[in-house]
């Protein structure tokens, strides 16, 4: 079998393997070296990691047994050092040699730090690996002050993704407009005017003289005198390409690796894709091109005719929550160009389609990216719109021929990328439909990786699912809540509204479920929905909610249960911490255990117990079951410690004590710290305060559990009801717009921190949703335990059936 | 097969259960909505949560534990699961006791 030899492990070189897989599976011995310790991983969802959205197993694509399940031999943690045309073989710094009959060069690119006085001090990086993102990570424990230089796309989300590890961060850019490469003056302004909202600091028309401080950095320099602070500098400001290796080994060099049409460089059987390559002059650094060079070489080393690789139109998304930004093609006027603008202030919008001879050959999208597949589509595929231009914003009018999706996707060819981030070209999802079965984008996406990572792609995906399966079958195969129906979260809500539904049987039987009493998902969710839409009417049904709140207590995995009881901000007695050990004594209670959120934990307790046990304590239940406020966490704050500024233990009792035993679609942890040492951790959860001299900063939807995320500061503010009503109304936003199950960071991811900001901005709209959680806090039942041990009927269902101990007994009683 | 009066009607809610300890097994007996009432062993075949605890939905009660789903009327574990628990006929007379029928020797045997 002949050899293949890739150099480089990334995005484009491994991408080309793949597709080379496919056309012909067995033609080489595939061996491929890479030089960071990581299998592939999906370097351009860094940011996402940085924002703390991912980590590292997320963004893997192709995990360590995928290339042992193909059969190639990977060495990581290998840097090529020396290549030999003549005989054929290459040579790492580990000492390996390597022989090959075809050499692949997929070296990518390395970043472009400025050759600046002081840029070899500790905490200059750039932003371009895994390692450069854990250091950032690892900064933003220990210091405050971020630089980063660039302000291009790269450069924003390194900065934004440093502003989500709580730095104050400052953007360099040399020209007065951000993204510059991408966008006009006009976006470029509303860009920085979004970003300056969330919290970004610009310096622009800046160039950089030298970066000043001892062995670590202090500041940066400009040419005209001015200086920032900073104890971290990011330089986003380029790329080189990779071809150091192959300049020293003989090959054309331009900026990048000179390469043809079928990405073969001058020396035989030696090739370049990707980032390190340079076709016609041009280096690529957005994801796209490189899948389509990497199909145009596999088709060649395959043995597969092709028409070979002709450069391809570049696009750019910017990847920062609560943004959306897309440009493509040549999107600046020039002689001879016709521009079709929309410009809406009110709504912060902006659209420029870019036109030539009819033809559209760039576009700038600010706020409303929802035409950027179509209109891109146009640009790929030359449609000529002569005198019906306006047509390409606005839509055919009077009856004119516009354009479907459908025509949209016919008219895209099969190994046509339909998601640049991925690589997925449109036969792969056409396949995964029709060959794998999938009737939804959540299906694709999960079968294909196609809109998984920017979701840029989702319109275009689904226009293929409509039109590979037919537009009614799509319908029929719409993503509801659950497997029962095929009604979204939306269409439900909006049911129970309009037409007063207050049963979860009223809601499966009027909406149609295929299951008459729906699933674990969808039972609970609805019951969920009713309460938090009609607190007077609904009646919460026990039988549709989990064994945990429904036995007001945690099973175990013997069947045991365990007790956690109220313990207001984590403040005891000695009389209360009395109790608590008599009845643990007097049950037998295995393990005794103080929680994570500062709670007492009883464990290993028989359901049959738990009614009595909770009636020796006289305490109120802590909900360490439910879906709904679970603990407070506080410090000492100033009651004792010598730092605190406010009184944190009352602030955290308060809380707990408004808002215990409310329905959340989740669980919902709260904490309150005296200063911002943060002793009582409150920047992890879903709704931490922190107290500083003379007010509070509230910070939301941070977590602790599997996916560790930091909490975003909400607000600023002076008194302890002002924390106290902003509490109330972001609680209620999340009760009112979350998917039940959702936890209030994975539901601020999925809305956006603005859009929640938004809501609460003005003290109208946060005094209505106080009014609404007010109410509900009005209608809410007692102590869920002091109801059961008061109830005979609630406190049987505890108990095990009397019926006969032993068969005798009861054929006795059947004789009488 | 033995039949035994084990309860009365009454002691049932709907779409609940209540727990049966017989021979040293737990029976897990539902009332679904249709007023039936249905008896299986009390342990999933996957890691013996207690069924007893789970929610039902029509005649399936789906485990607390890891929400595996099991058919109340011959205990078979639904895909994508596999597996079966034991079924015992259950039936309410017309003075509203609940007669469940054992096999006492297979019971005793086991």
């Amino acid at each position: 079998m002949k050899k293949l030899v890739m150099v480089g492990n990334g995005m484009a070189g491994v991408s080309f393997i793949e597709q080379l897989l496919k056309l012909n599976p067995n033609r080489y011995e595939i061996t491929i070296i890479g030089a960071e310790p990581h299998p592939n991983y999906n370097r351009i969802m860094l940011s996402s990691v940085l924002a703390g959205d991912a980590d590292m197993k997320d963004i893997v694509l192709n995990d360590w047994s995928w290339y042992e399940d193909n059969g190639i031999k990977l060495h990581t943690g290998h840097t090529v050092t020396n290549m030999d045309a003549e005989a054929r073989k290459v040579e790492t710094d580990g000492g390996l040699v390597i022989p090959y009959d075809e050499l692949v060069l997929a070296t990518g690119s390395l970043p472009f730090m400025l050759p600046l006085p002081g840029a070899d001090k500790e905490g200059v990086i750039a932003f371009r690996d895994m390692k450069d993102c854990e250091t950032m990570i690892e900064t933003a424990k220990a210091y405050r002050k971020a630089v980063v230089i660039g302000g291009g796309l790269l450069g924003l989300e390194a900065a934004r993704g440093l502003l989500n590890l709580n730095m104050e961060v400052s953007v360099v850019h040399v020209t007065p407009y951000l993204m510059n490469r991408q966008l006009d003056a006009t976006a470029s302004v509303m860009l920085r005017e979004e970003l300056e909202r969330q919290g970004m600091h610009f310096l622009l028309n800046k160039q950089s003289e030298r970066i000043t401080g001892g062995d670590r950095v202090s500041g940066l320099k400009f040419k005209d005198g001015m200086e920032a602070e900073a104890d971290l500098i990011v330089m986003a400001v380029g790329i080189v390409p990779n071809a150091e290796l192959a300049k020293r080994s003989g090959i054309s060099v331009g900026r990048g690796i000179l390469v043809d049409d079928y990405m073969g460089t001058n020396v035989p059987n030696i090739y370049a894709v990707g980032e390190c390559a340079e076709h016609r002059g041009i280096s690529y650094g957005l994801v796209a091109p490189l899948y389509e060079q990497g199909a145009v070489l596999a088709k060649r080393l395959a043995g597969v005719d092709s028409d070979g690789y002709h450069g391809t139109v570049l696009s750019a998304k910017l990847k920062v929550s609560g943004v959306n930004v897309f440009s493509a093609g040549i999107f600046l006027d020039e002689p001879g160009t016709k521009a079709l603008r929309v410009q809406d202030d009110l709504d912060g919008i902006y659209k420029k389609v870019v036109f030539k001879d009819g033809k559209i050959i760039g576009t700038v999208l600010f706020g409303d990216t929802t035409d950027s597949s179509r209109i891109f589509s146009y640009i790929r595929s030359g449609e000529d719109f002569s005198g019906r231009e306006k047509e390409v914003l606005f839509g055919a009018a009077g009856g004119g021929k516009g354009t479907s999706n459908t025509d949209l996707v016919s008219a895209m060819s099969g190994d046509e990328i339909v998601c640049g981030c991925n690589g997925v070209a449109k036969d792969t999802v056409v396949e995964a439909i029709t060959e794998k079965g999938c009737v939804s984008i959540g299906e694709i996406k999960a079968c294909t990786k196609a809109s998984g990572s920017c979701g840029g792609c989702k319109p275009l995906v689904e226009a293929i699912l409509e039109a590979t399966v037919g537009a009614d079958n799509v319908t029929a195969a719409k993503e509801g809540i659950c497997g029962c129906t095929t009604r979204s979260r939306e269409e439900v809500v909006e049911a129970i509204k309009s037409m007063r539904m207050t049963t979860t049987k009223e809601v499966m039987h009027v909406l149609g479920w295929h299951n008459p009493e729906g699933c674990t998902k969808c039972r609970p969710a609805i019951n969920y929905y009713l309460g938090m839409i009609w607190p007077e009417d609904h009646e919460d049904e026990p039988e549709s909610r989990f064994v945990n709140e429904r036995n007001h207590a945690n099973i175990q995995k013997d069947g045991t249960f365990s007790v956690v009881p109220r313990i207001y901000g984590g403040v005891t007695t000695p009389k209360d911490l009395k109790r608590i050990a008599d009845v643990a004594q007097k049950y037998d209670v295995p393990l005794v255990k103080i929680t994570g959120g500062q709670r007492i934990d009883l464990l290993g307790v028989k359901k049959e117990d738990l009614p009595s046990m909770w009636k020796d304590l006289d305490m109120p239940s802590g909900y360490a079951y439910g879906k709904a406020l679970r603990t407070v966490k506080t410090c000492v704050g100033n009651t004792f410690c010598r730092f605190g500024t406010q009184d944190a233990i009352q602030m955290g009792i308060d809380l707990e004590k408004k808002f215990e035993r409310l329905s959340t679609p989740h669980k919902v942890k709260l904490a309150v710290s005296g200063c911002p040492r943060n002793c009582a951790e409150a920047t992890i959860k879903d709704l931490g305060v922190v107290a500083i001299d003379g007010g509070w900063e509230l910070y939301v939807a941070g977590n602790g559990g599997t996916r560790v995320r930091a909490a975003e500061l909400l607000v600023k503010v002076k008194t302890e009801q002002e924390v106290m009503d902003w509490t109330a109304a972001y609680l209620q936003y999340y009760r009112e717009t979350a998917d039940w199950g959702e936890r209030t960071s994975e539901w601020s991811i999925r809305i956006g921190l603005d859009t929640i900001k938004a809501a609460l901005a003005t003290k109208e709209d946060r005094d209505a949703l106080i009014s609404r959680i007010d109410k509900a806090l009005s209608l809410m039942q007692e102590d869920p335990w002091k109801q059961i041990i008061e109830n005979d009927g609630l406190r049987k269902a505890f108990d095990a059936l009397t019926g006969p101990t032993s068969p005798e007994a009861a054929a006795a009683g059947e004789s009488k | 097969m033995t039949e035994l009066i084990v309860a009365h009607v009454s002691e049932f809610q709907e779409r609940r259960s209540r727990v049966l300890k017989l021979e040293g097994i737990e029976i897990a007996v539902f009332k679904l909505s249709d007023g039936s009432l249905k008896a299986i062993e009390n342990s999933c075949p996957h890691k013996q949560g207690k069924l007893s605890e789970g929610m039902v939905c029509d005649h399936h009660v789906y485990c607390p534990l890891h929400d595996w789903k099991i058919d109340l009327n011959d205990g078979k574990v639904q895909a994508p699961d596999d597996g079966c628990v034991t079924a015992f006929p259950i039936r309410i007379d017309e003075l509203g006791n609940v007669l469940l029928s054992v096999n006492l020797s297979d019971m005793r045997a086991s």
